[in-house]
């Protein structure tokens, strides 16, 4: 109560003593790669707008294409800056860059995902007109013109733009708006299904009903501090809180309600219910790039609050967050087990993995940040592989997603098969692939920073993760092939471009991490 | 004057050697792992095409690596015993920080000893299965499998670091999975497999843990560091370090409480069982806590934990041994009692460790043997495996009864096969520590006695039982000539390691050692040993050759028929670890999604494409979830304030 008034009054006097508007200076260049992609997206409206409809796929993909690589040089170009633009709200620094590095090549991994049209014989993953009605008249017409639905480019560039903002973000406001940009489109993508329309319906609707109840949490609290603070700067949240005691309740508060809207998005426990539903509803390639991306992203920005604005307050928030990794991993692998539906697999995977990840972040060190960013990396090129091969593998529904379908898989497609158990053995962390070391930095940095019992819980998740994950690769190979096999579809160069550069970079991040390594551990520090 | 007890065990500890860089023959320690894990990707990645000349190649890369493996055994001979430690390194594997690990390799008189046993023992048996697997249809995949295998354990053995010992360790561990559930069209198979690896995996996240509280402890994985620092450790964490190491050991090496799963791990072929899962991988624990001597020396509760957990594993093994009607699951009782055996030495301290690696090999030899003409009778028996239908087999298959007998009196310790010079050893150390402890290990080795007894009346003598369309028949050269050379070994390696090749003075260097002084003398263990083994064959005699063998097994005493349960070990497994994860996974899941009856369902909804069921299954879980996300929201608020008020 006294804390509230308290504040209220310093509200009052700063807005008293407020400073004349400035313009802020903004330098282009830092700023590339988010302009590169975010000018694309409006090139690509404009692309549906006017290129006639023959015309629409291929230029988009060469847009989208072109784009993500020339993103990616100008990240190249921009490495080593360490600084601040736009009047101090966005951070070109090491741990940004990184994040927009990984999203950048994923992204196009996930591009190469959803171009693909040739394991579907009805058209790409995407419905050919999102207006029509599931199972009407007007749905089969439109399939049967074999109509694309070329509007998911836009999309998807407008959510890159916005994943490669959020990391970046150094200032709450642009935080949130980075949030929104990201997520908007996806809801729509996750929408998109050409096949079980309704499921992927319902699986947009929640995921965005529950997306905006979290933006809500995450704006509120930005209030709210911005109120403690008189400003949404994260370095100026910091100089505040270290400047005066923090008792005020109203930081906790607000720290807490942006935690809720950040925890959201890397679907940790207890805010992981959206996880299952929509990762099995989304077309699975939009499952993939977004399982991906947005966990890289979500925890680019997780860890600039934490770090930059409330590093002062590790005290405060360290034991809530053991408790949701804690929460996160077992929850994530003993649920997990159960899974029948192999989507539905990965996605309460995916929970667990966020909280191994979480357990870098509790180190609070740059070790520890550098630790979750190639456990980010290598889960990323990981994941988007798994789901690639999901997109393959199909019987006359389309894929073939119940985990009994895939019983002696390896019989018929070894190299798919083959594929597929590397992406698991990773995930599980078994050595000699990329998610042994992420797990093994990840790990050490906690324990160096005195979490050792934290380290224990996490060691004994990722057995029990293990077991389900090397349940998949015992069906897959030691089951013999019956009639319910599903058939694995030949695809087309993108997805075979996808897939192998996803199985290269998991085994190649397994037995030389060494230059990942030392490129993180140069970029291991956020600018304040 | 070294005094009983443990107080004293700095004095044997050895001093840590100064390492060599690798020169001549010692430049090639890369190839001999090199050699095997090219032939498994040859063989796995080649295809079919690979299927004609595959299974040589096999063979050929591993017969390569055994013999550069002599070649440096000549090169460590020549030289003095403070330059037999080389160290090679091919590059940085991950190097962040303050924390360095190198694709680097260590090879002095301990891991010389272990390689000259995994290439040997294995050429001898890849030789074997070209005979015993020329009808199987996947013999190359079987060939990759085996060479992954001996690729693997080379580079645990080799490892100069924990970090790279750990891949080592996976590798083996999933060779053996996947050769254990190599005839998957049984689902016995492919549910044994499956158990090793879980059972396994427990093992694992113990020395993960150990690893990480090692590199923590002394800021680096390298052995040379690790233990010329190990005296500045305080002793807790040693003791911490050295249970974690165990429960490795004990996953590894089928030792109590995690063995249930070596007796299922029978249902891979049977040069898998003398290779991997006698000969070999099953020693990995062992060698283990031997490497990491420097920690145990320091550590006396987690030294006397290894020891408890291996008498009581030697018992475990020995009477589900003395129990089993199947061949191969009795000789795998055996292993792990053996194994317990070596485990306990290794517990002993620097009185021990010389021994229980004497034993390791000579075991090595002698099981390989024993398995591989088990393998043989099999053979010749159509795959019969239950010795109620064998019986006057000695006429029938000559060598192999003659070999199988080398490997008996070896494994029960009659002088002079080669079991007998080493277990003896071992139980006279063991007097050192505790006339129990001694007296107890002379008890096992009467048991040894009575199975090993029981199994070869049932096999060779008494009166033939075998199926009626059974014509029991040699095994050809392919599979007689490798067990030749192994009884040859099982009868003679003892006798040549401690005469002639002075193996407490080799091995010393690396794991130290110290003479036992026993509170009785040599000639008495030998004698009480001999005693209680004669004693316990005579009864296994009087039993199963003199009296007629029903075919089909009496009820038998309750402690046989707990033996026959496999001791309960998996009804322990099943109560404690596996049903309460599914009930903890069922309840997870009841109170992630109250509103359905299950995800189980769900999913069965989705594949039925039953849209209407599922749209009523999925509404107003939006509002749930909700809901549970203001849950988790005045869950954080209340964490942070809590942190904040205590």
């Amino acid at each position: 109560m006294t804390a509230a008034s308290m504040s209220v009054q310093a509200l009052v006097g700063r807005f008293a003593t407020d400073t004349p508007f400035e313009l802020p200076v903004i330098d282009y260049r830092l700023l590339m790669p988010i302009l590169i992609i975010l000018g694309a997206g409006v090139v690509s409206v404009v692309i549906e707008a006017f290129a006639p409809r023959r015309a629409r796929r291929p230029l988009q993909l060469i847009l989208v294409l072109g784009s993500l690589v020339a993103a990616f040089i100008a990240v190249v170009g921009l490495a080593g800056t360490q600084t601040t633009t736009a009047a101090g709200s966005i951070a070109v620094d090491g741990p940004a860059l990184v994040m927009q590095g990984a999203i950048l090549v994923i992204a196009l991994l996930g591009g190469l995902l959803m171009a693909e049209r040739m394991v579907d014989p009805s058209g790409d993953a995407f419905a050919p007109r999102a207006s029509a009605l599931p199972g009407s008249d007007d749905e089969r017409q439109f399939a049967a013109r074999g109509y694309l639905q070329t509007e998911v480019w836009p999309l998807f560039l407008f959510a890159v733009g916005g994943m490669l903002l959020f990391p970046a973000s150094n200032d709450l406001l642009i935080m949130f708006v980075a949030l929104e940009v990201m997520s908007l489109p996806l809801y729509l993508l996750a929408g998109l299904a050409r096949r079980r329309r309704l499921l992927s319906q319902e699986a947009a609707m929640k995921y965005f009903l529950l997306g905006a109840f979290s933006s809500a949490f995450f704006l509120y609290g930005a209030a709210l501090i911005y109120g403690y603070a008189g400003s949404v700067d994260l370095p100026v949240i910091a100089a505040q809180l270290s400047g005066k005691p923090s008792e005020s309740a109203i930081v906790l508060i607000g720290l807490g309600m942006l935690l809720v809207g950040l925890l959201f998005k890397i679907g940790a426990v207890p805010f992981h219910q959206w996880t299952p539903d929509v990762y099995q509803g989304a077309p699975t390639a939009v499952t993939g790039f977004m399982a991906a991306t947005v966990k890289i992203a979500a925890f680019g920005a997780l860890f600039r609050v934490l770090y930059v604005a409330f590093g002062g307050m590790r005290w405060d928030w360290a034991p809530m967050m053991w408790i949701v990794a804690i929460l996160t991993m077992l929850i994530g692998s003993i649920i997990a087990i159960t899974q029948t539906d192999i989507k539905r697999m990965l996605a309460y995977s995916s929970i667990a993995q966020a909280g191994f990840i979480l357990v870098g972040l509790i180190a609070a060190s740059p070790a520890g940040l550098a630790g979750a960013m190639f456990y980010l990396i290598a889960y990323g090129f990981t994941t988007i592989g798994a789901f690639a091969v999901i997109t393959m593998v199909r019987d006359g529904n389309g894929e073939a997603t119940h985990l009994s379908k895939w019983a002696g898989l390896g019989k018929k497609s070894p190299l798919v098969a083959t594929l597929f158990s590397v992406f698991m053995l990773s995930l599980a962390g078994i050595p000699l692939t990329s998610g042994f070391i992420g797990k093994f930095s990840v790990f050490t940095a906690a324990i160096e920073a005195g979490a050792g019992w934290l380290v224990i819980v996490a060691v004994v998740a990722s057995l029990i993760a293990a077991f389900f994950y090397v349940r998949v690769i015992v069906l897959m190979f030691f089951s013999e092939p019956n009639d319910q096999t599903a058939t694995v579809a030949i695809p087309s160069v993108f997805t075979t471009i996808a897939l192998a550069a996803a199985a290269t970079i998991t085994i190649v991040l397994g037995i030389v991490p060494q230059p990942l390594i030392e490129l993180l551990a140069n970029a291991d520090v956020f600018v304040r | 004057m070294i005094n009983a007890g443990a107080v004293v065990w700095a004095e044997g500890a050895p001093v840590l050697q100064e390492v060599m860089p690798a020169t001549g023959v010692f430049s090639l320690i890369w190839l001999l792992i090199a050699l095997p894990l090219f032939g498994a990707a040859v063989l796995l990645l080649g295809g079919r095409h690979t299927n004609k000349w595959g299974p040589y190649l096999g063979v050929l890369t591993v017969f390569g690596s055994a013999v550069i493996a002599v070649l440096m055994l000549l090169g460590l001979m020549a030289r003095g015993a403070e330059e037999r430690s080389i160290g090679q390194s091919l590059f940085t594997w991950v190097f962040a920080g303050r924390f360095e690990v190198n694709m680097a390799f260590q090879l002095d008189q301990l891991s010389l000893v272990f390689v000259l046993l995994i290439t040997i023992v294995g050429t001898l048996i890849h030789i074997y299965s070209l005979g015993y697997m020329s009808h199987d249809p996947d013999k190359r995949k079987f060939f990759g499998y085996l060479n992954l295998f001996v690729g693997a354990m080379l580079l645990l053995v080799l490892a100069n670091n924990y970090l790279l010992l750990y891949v080592g360790w996976e590798g083996v561990g999933l060779a053996s999975y996947l050769l254990i559930g190599f005839w998957q069209i049984k689902p016995t198979a492919a549910a044994a497999a499956k158990k090793a690896f879980i059972i396994n995996r427990v093992g694992d996240v113990g020395l993960s843990i150990a690893i990480m509280v090692i590199f923590v402890t002394f800021g680096s994985v390298t052995f040379s560091d690790v233990f010329g620092q190990a005296g500045s450790a305080n002793e807790g964490t040693l003791t911490a370090i050295g249970l974690l190491l165990l429960l490795a050991a004990a996953g590894k090496s089928a030792q109590f409480p995690l063995q249930a799963w070596l007796l299922d791990a029978m249902e891979g072929p049977t040069p898998v069982s003398a290779l991997i899962h006698a000969a070999t991988m099953v020693t990995a624990g062992v060698y283990l806590i031997a490497r990491s001597n420097a920690i145990y020396d320091r550590a006396v509760w987690a030294a006397t934990a290894v020891v408890v957990v291996g008498l009581i594993t030697i018992f475990m093994g020995a009477i589900i041994g003395s129990a089993k009607d199947d061949i191969k699951k009795s000789l795998a009782g055996s292993t792990m009692s053996q194994i317990g055996y070596m485990i306990m030495a290794v517990g002993l301290g620097p009185i021990g460790y010389v021994f229980a690696i004497f034993h390791l090999l000579t075991h090595g030899v002698f099981k390989a043997g024993l398995f591989l003409g088990a393998g043989s009778v099999m053979h010749g028996m159509k795959d019969q495996v239950n010795m109620r239908r064998y019986g006057a087999l000695r006429a029938a298959m000559v060598v192999t009864f003659v070999t199988f007998m080398a490997g008996y009196l070896a494994i029960i310790g009659i002088p002079p096969f080669s079991g007998f010079w080493s277990k003896d050893e071992i139980i006279h150390a063991a007097f050192e520590r505790s006339p129990i402890i001694g007296g107890l290990a002379i008890l096992a080795a009467g048991i040894t006695g009575f199975y090993m007894t029981r199994m070869v009346a049932m096999t060779f003598f008494g009166k033939a039982r075998w199926e009626d369309d059974v014509h029991p028949h040699e095994s050809p050269a392919v599979m007689t000539i490798p067990l030749i050379i192994l009884a040859i070994g099982s009868t003679f390696l003892g006798m040549a390691l401690l005469f002639w090749g002075n193996i407490e003075t080799w091995l010393e260097p690396v794991v130290g050692f110290a003479t036992a002084k026993s509170p009785i003398s040599t000639t008495t263990t030998i004698a009480l040993s001999l005693a209680f083994v004669i004693v316990g064959a005579v009864i296994g005699w009087i039993s199963y050759a003199r009296r007629e063998v029903p075919i089909v097994a009496p009820r038998g005493s309750w402690l046989t028929r707990a033996a026959r349960q496999d001791l309960y070990g998996d009804a322990v497994n099943e109560s404690l670890v596996v049903r309460p994860s599914f009930l903890l996974s069922r309840v997870l899941i009841w109170f992630d999604s109250r509103v359905v009856d299950g995800i189980v369902n769900g999913s069965a909804a989705i594949v039925g494409g039953s849209s209407g069921r599922l749209r009523r299954y999925q509404s107003g879980f939006a509002r749930s979830y909700a809901l549970s996300m203001v849950g988790g929201a005045v869950f954080v608020l209340l964490a942070l304030v809590l942190v904040r008020l205590s």
